[in-house]
C-alpha cells in the first residue's frame, strides 16, 4: 500500500459519519432499505447490524399478507424488477419476534409501516409507539388507497399529508419520514405537503413502476403484470429527487436511496443532499452491502477532504466556483 | 445389462425390488433436530407464524472462493471451489450462491447451486448454460474467484431408521444426490435412484450414483441412453421397496413424483429449484404454497424454509396462484 493510500485510510478512520434521523443521532449515515432485509435478522451472519445506522425493516401492515403470486421477479439490466406484494406477517408478530430480536441484538429499528387506509397507517404507529428498539418510523405511502379507488396516497398531496398528519397525531415524538414514489409529476409539492403534515424527513425514492416481457411465454413476466424497478438502472432518477428535495427544502432532513452499490454512489447521494442513505437491491448481490458502503463511503469522504459527513450533506448545491 | 455408461449392475427391476426389500439397515443414521413448534402468542388471537426463518442447520458465509478445478460433464460443467468455512459445514441438499460478472457487472442477483460435493476444504456444483449470468460462470477457470455464500438452505432430512431410499433425478438435479447417497450408504441404508433427462448429455452423476447405489435406472425422453421414457415410467415399479423417495429437478416432475409417492403412501422429500434474487431469505420472491401443520397454507420462502420440503405439504397445484386457504390472502383481497 502506498503512503498516499495508508493516509486516506488513517484519515477515513477518523471521519465523523455520526447523523441525524430527525433529532435522534445515529453513528452512520448508512441504512437498509425497507424490503431488502426483512427485519434483520437474516443479514445477521453477514453484517454488524447494530453498527449500522439503522435497520429500516419489511413495511409492516396490520394484518398478515401472503402477497402476490409467482413469478414475483424479473432481473433486468442493472436492476430488477419486482412484484411482492408486501408479504408479511403483520403487525402482531413483528412487535413479538422481529423487533425485540433487533433490539437484542443492539440494532436500531426505523420501522416501515404501510396501510390501505389513513387509520391504518395511525393503528400501525399507535402499536409501536415507544417499543424498544424503534428509532424512527418511515411511512411507507406508496400503497393502493382502498377508500380512494386504489389511487396511491404518494401520487397525491392531499392524500399524503393526511397520513402523515395521522401519523404525527398519534407519536408527536418519533423521527417520522415520508416515503415518497418518483412516478409523480412533481415530487417537491409532495415531499412540501408531507413536512406540513408533520413528517421530519423525506425518506426518497420507492421502486418505479416498471414492466418487463417474457419472450418465451409472450406474456409479462410477474404475475402481477407490472413491478417496481430498483437497483442502479434508477439511481440517476432518485439522484435528481434528492437532489430537487433538497433544493426546495434545504432544511428537511432526507434518507437517499435508489440504486446504491458503492461509497462513491452513497456519496453521490450526500452531495446532492441526503445526510444518510439506505442500501436495498445491492443487498441480494452482497448481503454485506451497507457495512461494506459505510466504509467506503468514509474513504470517499476522506478523499475528498471532508471530515465530517455533515458538512458534505447538499455540497453539490454550492454556486459554481466555490 | 450394460449400456453406454458401462453400468453393468442389474437394472432388473423385479431384482432390484426384491433386493431393495431385503436389504435392512446395520446402522442407525443420526435423526436431525425436529423444527420447534413456534411459540403461541395470545390465546384469544389466531396464533401467527413468523415468517423469519428459525435455522437449525450451520450457519452460511460469505467468502472469496478460488476455482480449483472445472470438469465438463456432458452438458453441464462441474466446478469445485476452495470454501473451507462452507464445506466444513454443508449438508446433502443445501445450496451456494455465486455473485455474477464481477465487480462492474449489470447483472445484481445472485445464482444457486446445489452442492454436488463436498472434500475437505472444497466444494462442487453443476452449471448449465442459462441466461448470461450461468454463461458468466461457465466462462470461469481454475484460479479465478468467485463470490460465495453458503452453505444454505434445509438439506434432506433422514430416512425412517432402516428405509431405503429412491433417489429421483431431472438432469442435473441429480447433483445434491451423491452426497447423499454417501451418507445414506454409510448409514446402512439401501439406495436406489432414478436419474432421467432429455438426452444423455443432460444425465448427471450417472458413475458415481451407479458405485453408491443397489439399483440405478436411467431414462431419456429421446433414448440415447437407458430407458426411452421419463422417470415416472420407471418410479412405480421401484416405489414398492422404498420408505422414502428424494427428488430433485423441474417442479412438474416434482409434483408428478410428488403423486406417485403419495398414491403408493411413500413418504417424499423433494428439493424445488424456484427464482432467487437473493437466497438468504430477505428478498421474498421465491415463496411457494406449504401447508402447514394445521392445514393453513403459506407462502414460505424456498430458500430459507426449503430447497427441500415434504411434497405432502407443497401446493403444486397452487403455484402461480393465490389458494382460497392461504393464509394473509384475504387482506390481498381486500381491494389491494
Amino acid at each position: 500500500m502506498s503512503s498516499v493510500s495508508v493516509t486516506v485510510a488513517q484519515a477515513a478512520q477518523g471521519v465523523d459519519m455520526r447523523t441525524f434521523l430527525g433529532a435522534t443521532q445515529i453513528p452512520g449515515p448508512v441504512l437498509t432499505a425497507s424490503g431488502c432485509a426483512a427485519a434483520g435478522r437474516e443479514l445477521d451472519p453477514f453484517l454488524d447490524l447494530a453498527a449500522l445506522g439503522a435497520v429500516v425493516t419489511k413495511s409492516v401492515q396490520l394484518r398478515a399478507r401472503s402477497g402476490r403470486p409467482t413469478p414475483r421477479m424479473a432481473e433486468t439490466q442493472s436492476g430488477m424488477l419486482n412484484s411482492i406484494g408486501l408479504q408479511g406477517p403483520g403487525i402482531d408478530v413483528f412487535l413479538a419476534e422481529d423487533l425485540p430480536w433487533l433490539a437484542d441484538r443492539g440494532a436500531r429499528a426505523m420501522v416501515s409501516i404501510a396501510g390501505g387506509a389513513i387509520e391504518e397507517y395511525a393503528e400501525l404507529a399507535a402499536r409501536v409507539r415507544g417499543a424498544a428498539g424503534m428509532v424512527a418510523l418511515e411511512v411507507n405511502i406508496s400503497c393502493p388507497n382502498v377508500e380512494s379507488r386504489g389511487e396511491v396516497f404518494a401520487c397525491d398531496p392531499a392524500a399524503a399529508s393526511a397520513v402523515l398528519a395521522a401519523v404525527r397525531a398519534v407519536d408527536p415524538g418519533v423521527p417520522i419520514y415520508a416515503k415518497l414514489s418518483p412516478d409523480v409529476t412533481d415530487i417537491v409539492s409532495i415531499a412540501r405537503a408531507c413536512v406540513e403534515a408533520g413528517a421530519d424527513g423525506i425518506s426518497a425514492i420507492n421502486t418505479l413502476l416498471g414492466l418487463v416481457i417474457d419472450l418465451d411465454t409472450l406474456r409479462p413476466m410477474l404475475a402481477a403484470v407490472t413491478g417496481g424497478l430498483s437497483g442502479p438502472a434508477i439511481r440517476p432518477v432518485a439522484l435528481r429527487c434528492v437532489w430537487q428535495i433538497h433544493a426546495a427544502m434545504p432544511d428537511v432532513p432526507i434518507l437517499g436511496m435508489g440504486g446504491i452499490t458503492t461509497g462513491a454512489d452513497a456519496l453521490q447521494f450526500i452531495l446532492a443532499g441526503a445526510s444518510a442513505v439506505s442500501v436495498g437491491t445491492a443487498i441480494f448481490g452482497d448481503p454485506n452491502a451497507p457495512e461494506r458502503i459505510g466504509h467506503e463511503l468514509a474513504h470517499a469522504l476522506a478523499t475528498k477532504g471532508f471530515s465530517r459527513l455533515s458538512d458534505a450533506v447538499g455540497y453539490a448545491h454550492r454556486e459554481a466556483g466555490n | 445389462m450394460s449400456n453406454a455408461w458401462g453400468i453393468t449392475k442389474a437394472i432388473d427391476l423385479a431384482e432390484a425390488r426384491a433386493q431393495m426389500t431385503a436389504m435392512t439397515s446395520v446402522a442407525l443414521p443420526p435423526v436431525p433436530p425436529v423444527p420447534p413448534v413456534p411459540p403461541v402468542l395470545d390465546q384469544q388471537r389466531p396464533t401467527p407464524v413468523p415468517t423469519s426463518p428459525v435455522r437449525q442447520w450451520s450457519t452460511p458465509v460469505q467468502i472469496q472462493a478460488p476455482v480449483v478445478a472445472v470438469r465438463t460433464v456432458g452438458a453441464y460443467r462441474e466446478f469445485t471451489l476452495h470454501a473451507p468455512g462452507v464445506s466444513a459445514t454443508a449438508e446433502p441438499g443445501q445450496f451456494v450462491t455465486l455473485g455474477v460478472g464481477g465487480a462492474t457487472s449489470a447483472l445484481l442477483l445472485r445464482r444457486a447451486f446445489a452442492l454436488s460435493g463436498v472434500d475437505g476444504e472444497a466444494v462442487s456444483i453443476v452449471v448449465a448454460a442459462h441466461r448470461a449470468g450461468t454463461r458468466w460462470i461457465l466462462e470461469r477457470r481454475a484460479g479465478d474467484v468467485l463470490d460465495l455464500i453458503g452453505p444454505l438452505g434445509r438439506p434432506f432430512p433422514a430416512p425412517p431408521p432402516g428405509g431405503a431410499a429412491l433417489l429421483v433425478a431431472g438432469g442435473y438435479g441429480a447433483a445434491p444426490f451423491v452426497g447423499l447417497a454417501q451418507r445414506l450408504t454409510a448409514s446402512g441404508h439401501a439406495v436406489a435412484a432414478v436419474l432421467g433427462a432429455a438426452s444423455a448429455d443432460r444425465l448427471f452423476a450417472v458413475r458415481d450414483l451407479a458405485a453408491l447405489t443397489q439399483v440405478l435406472a436411467v431414462t431419456t425422453e429421446d433414448g440415447s441412453a437407458g430407458r426411452t421414457g421419463r422417470v415416472t415410467d420407471v418410479l412405480t415399479e421401484l416405489l414398492p421397496g422404498a420408505s422414502i423417495v428424494y427428488a430433485c429437478g423441474p417442479m412438474p416432475m416434482l409434483q408428478a413424483v410428488a403423486v406417485l409417492a403419495a398414491g403408493s403412501g411413500v413418504a417424499c422429500q423433494v428439493s424445488v429449484e424456484e427464482s432467487m434474487a437473493c437466497g438468504i431469505g430477505v428478498c421474498m420472491t421465491c415463496v411457494l404454497p406449504v401447508r402447514d401443520v394445521d392445514g393453513t397454507s403459506r407462502f414460505v420462502r424456498s430458500c430459507v424454509e426449503g430447497p427441500v420440503f415434504d411434497a405432502s405439504t407443497v401446493g403444486f397445484e397452487d403455484i402461480g396462484r393465490l389458494p382460497v386457504d392461504l393464509h394473509g390472502a384475504a387482506a390481498m383481497r381486500a381491494g389491494r
